[in-house]
């Protein structure tokens, strides 16, 4: 109770000053006009809405702390949030009101200086205008500065030509696949035909190359031998029913991760190859070709064959050109 | 010698028959006497009343998709369950997915309508029909959660999402997989359920297996900080979203503090 009156007490008395002060302050006005006049003096209640935000924001602050020390409480991390959180948006909300009603803000235009010495600078003006230009060939030099820039242009974009159709792409159509390779699996040790079961699918590379080229993964599937239909022209591409195509994408260059394996394929989807991007849908058992998605072509079959010793090996290069479409490689989708 | 085989099976069927009244209502057929029946009995009577229409009389499969003539009611059709052993038929009849409603169906997990007893006895009778895997034992515990992570991106991301929460691929759709018991993890690996591709243990050996069935266990017990977790997908979307919300209080901001030009 003593507590109470004495911050009442407390309260009057500030109330009391400070209209003192305001009327210290319209005394001094009248006195000694300022330069910039002060303007009104702020009003009450923006006052005391900044000083209760800011006394929020400290009582925020605080919870933070307290929440920080107390571990037994519930929900830490809404709490924690809420608290620092709510301390920079009261903190955030003072400022603006703060800003808005307690600033004082006055636009004050100031014209430039009047040009010190007009009749120099005329001077000047008309030595310039009168001297002339030294250049006797000012055509010559347009000339060579044009050549010059565009040939400088014409070096710059030179490299991307290496990327157009028009010129030899041969680098981009290469893969390390030759005949006779091994193909090794993701184990690091060489594909036996016999290994390779049905209803599952594994990834393999060609032996001494590098992995990480888009065109040596392949994604090697078995399946029944009766349930393929190749090109007649790939008919021996497919030993005991291995079939290996790029493992990469022909849409985007993703890594064709799925395989879509009916456990009973008189009810259920055909197998099929799928790459998780974009869900492009590749029949291994018609070579390829695309059966749903975005992809624009097929994707690229390398031929296998069994060596002596049954591992599997290329029988050649891939179909068709690995990798992402782009311009003139993109065809018409096979029907 | 085919249409003999037809015939005993036939008599096999009409003899199952009499056994196979009680039809409940969750639409399994159940013999009469099944407390006196021994668990083999018991396991060849469900078999003939709930499998038999489309695996087949002995789990030898129907693989037309016509009707055939002189064989009970057998019209279904459904793949052959010889080999499948104890490992295929717990996993189908524990989640649920078996009996399915009508053939060609996607199998989805539901509640499972036999009794325990009932389940025990079926995956006997399946096992005994051929020579199957045994259902594996995961251990858990004994996997790396790091390892698991990579080998679930590596081969299960593609389809159920890194948090195994599942969606939707061409020709199915790939079930979240929260509520997978670890047997059932490591039994849908091995089989390949549905259109999902099988793993062997040269894919997969059994101690990568355990590494990955801790994973999926993280994934359904995800360390949860409370609050909107948007599906556990990790901080860069939840930085997307907070962003997202963030613009418009910070352009509402902007058009609090600020103030027009005047021109």
């Amino acid at each position: 109770m003593k507590r109470v009156l004495l911050a009442l007490l407390a309260l009057i008395n500030g109330l009391r000053r400070r209209k003192e002060r305001i009327e210290a302050h319209e005394e001094a006005e009248r006195e000694a006009p300022p330069i910039v006049p002060p303007g009104p003096p702020a009003s009450r209640r923006a006052e005391l809405a900044v000083a209760g935000l800011l006394f929020a924001a400290a009582v925020f602050a605080v919870g933070f702390m307290v929440v920080y020390a107390v571990g037994s409480i519930g929900s830490r991390t809404q709490l924690f949030g809420i608290a620092l959180g709510g301390a920079f948006a009261l903190l955030s909300a003072a400022l603006i009101t703060a800003a808005k009603h307690l600033v004082v803000e006055e636009e004050v235009e100031e014209l430039y200086p009047e040009p010190e010495s007009p009749e120099e600078q005329a001077a000047i003006a008309e030595i310039v205008e009168e001297s002339g230009s030294r250049l006797t060939r000012k055509k010559l030099l347009i000339t060579a500065g044009g050549v010059a820039g565009t040939a400088v242009g014409l070096a710059a974009i030179t490299p991307a030509l290496s990327l157009g159709p028009l010129l030899d792409t041969d680098e981009l159509r290469d893969t390390p696949w030759r005949r006779g390779l091994r193909l090794i699996g993701e184990d690091g040790k060489p594909m036996f035909a016999d290994q390779v079961e049905e209803e599952t699918f594994y990834t393999a590379f060609p032996e001494h190359a590098d992995h990480d080229l888009i065109g040596s993964p392949v994604v090697v599937v078995r399946l029944p031998p009766a349930q393929l239909k190749l090109p007649p022209e790939r008919a021996q591409w497919a030993p005991l029913g291995i079939v290996a195509f790029s493992k990469i994408c022909t849409h985007a260059g993703c890594a064709i991760a799925l395989y879509r394996k009916p456990t009973f394929a008189p009810t259920q989807p055909r197998p099929a190859l799928v790459c998780p991007c974009h869900y492009s849908t590749f029949d291994p058992a018609t070579g390829g070709d695309v059966i749903f998605g975005p992809a624009g072509r097929a994707l690229p079959q390398l031929p296998l064959v069994v060596g002596g010793d049954g591992v599997l090996r290329a029988g050649g290069n891939f179909s068709g050109q690995v990798g992402p479409s782009y311009g003139t490689v993109r065809s018409r989708r096979p029907t | 010698m085919r249409r003999r085989a037809l015939v005993l099976a036939a008599i096999a069927l009409a003899a199952a028959a009499p056994a196979a009244v009680a039809q409940s209502p969750g639409g399994i057929v159940r013999p009469g006497n099944e407390r006196a029946l021994t668990p083999i009995q018991l396991g060849a009577a469900l078999y003939a009343g709930n499998c038999a229409t489309c695996h087949g009389i002995a789990g030898h499969g129907i693989y037309s998709p016509q009707a055939r003539a002189g064989v009970g009611d057998v019209h279904g059709e459904g793949p052959s369950l010889r080999d499948a052993g104890a490992q295929a038929a717990d996993f189908y009849l524990r989640t649920g997915y078996m009996p399915l409603p009508r053939p060609g169906d996607q199998p989805k997990r539901s509640r499972v309508l036999f009794s325990e007893r009932e389940v025990r006895a079926l995956i006997a009778y399946v096992a005994s029909l051929g020579t199957g895997p045994e259902v594996p034992v995961p251990h858990p515990e004994q996997g790396s959660l790091s390892e698991g992570l990579r080998l679930f991106t590596q081969h299960c991301a593609g389809c159920h999402q890194v948090v195994a929460q599942g969606g939707v691929v061409t020709g199915a759709r790939v079930p979240p997989l929260k509520d997978a018991t670890p047997v059932q993890i490591a039994e849908a690996v091995r089989i390949g359920p549905y259109l999902m591709p099988r793993f062997s243990e040269r894919d997969i050996t059994p101690a990568q297996l355990d590494s990955l069935v801790r994973y999926v266990l993280l994934t359904q017990h995800p360390p949860d900080r409370g609050g909107w977790g948007i599906g556990n997908i990790g901080p860069f979307p939840e930085g997307m979203v907070t962003w997202l919300l963030a613009t418009f209080v910070l352009i509402a901001t902007c058009m609090v503090i600020g103030r027009r030009l005047r021109s």
